[in-house]
């Protein structure tokens, strides 16, 4: 069972209590961008193996979204932080670099 | 105005614990930037409870007021006085980005009474409910659906849900209440 601090009420909610929304850390290209742009924005996503930034929403509690920074292969969670910013915090970098110094970014 | 009726009347359930839905209970879902001065007052006047902090319930003199998200709480009062303390928030509220809307005939209000009340609540959320202390409000599913619960004391759990699903809530905590059903026996 994945267990994610929401961010917002603080409580540890389990997954039951959440709703995944997808990858986080989109950039929105909407009209007047090119084919390849708009394309990439409404279709392709990450599928890593390993660290994964997501959005999720507290759905059955406070009701809104957060970011979560987790490991797919392991489940381990390195951290969640707030919807409102562009980029994870660096104390999410630090936490997911101390334990893959190999790991390349999120970008 | 038209009589109003709560949803299943005043219904209870004797299992190992006493589930009782609680009739006609005034509630108001307040919505605004917490930390704003005018709206922890106008919150004050209307319930006499101070702003509770994240995840509390606080009770004053004329009710009791629920923190249920960063910029919402629920303020639980007398079912008679919801329509004119509404008013009285919104005239409060008149300069604050803030809405107070009367939910009290959209809600339905249980009560679990009884020595094994945490195991009962535990049995049908996710919420780690033996953590949970009186004085705290914990937001969130009760099976399929959503539900707000806070303990009054250690043998008595207030649970509020949504009208339309409260004949499912009160089916589901009779089943959870069964004798027969306890879990530490």
């Amino acid at each position: 069972m994945l267990i994610l601090e929401c961010p917002y009420c603080g409580v540890m909610a389990d997954e039951t209590d959440l709703h995944g929304d997808g990858e986080a850390h989109l950039k929105r290209f909407g009209p007047g961008s090119s084919d390849d742009d708009f394309e990439g924005y409404l279709f392709m996503r990450k599928n890593p193996k390993g660290v994964h930034f997501e959005r999720w929403r507290h759905a059955s509690g406070c009701g809104k979204f957060f970011h979560a920074a987790r490991n797919t292969m392991t489940l381990e969670v390195y951290g969640t932080y707030s919807a409102q910013t562009l980029e994870p915090p660096k104390a999410i970098i630090d936490a997911v670099k101390a334990k893959h110094p190999e790991w390349e970014g999120y970008k | 105005m038209s009589n109003a009726v709560s949803t299943l009347n005043g219904a209870s359930f004797d299992g190992y614990v006493r589930v009782e839905e609680q009739g006609l209970v005034g509630m108001i879902t307040l919505r605004g930037d917490l930390a704003s001065k005018p709206l922890a007052k106008a919150v004050k006047a209307a319930t006499g409870a101070a702003m509770p902090g994240q995840g509390e319930i606080a009770s004053g003199d004329k009710g009791r007021v629920g923190w249920m998200s960063p910029d919402e709480l629920l303020l639980i009062v007398d079912h008679a006085d919801a329509n004119d303390m509404v008013a009285a928030l919104t005239k409060a509220l008149a300069g604050e980005h803030a809405l107070a809307v009367n939910v009290s005939d959209a809600r339905t209000v249980f009560r679990i009474i009884g020595a094994a009340t945490r195991e009962v609540v535990a049995k049908v959320s996710p919420a780690d409910v033996n953590a949970l202390s009186p004085g705290q409000l914990r937001r969130t599913r009760i099976a399929q659906i959503p539900a707000a619960f806070h303990l009054i004391d250690e043998e008595t759990a207030e649970l509020v849900c949504f009208r339309s699903v409260g004949k499912y809530a009160f089916d589901l905590l009779k089943d959870a209440a069964l004798p027969g059903g306890e879990v530490y026996a």
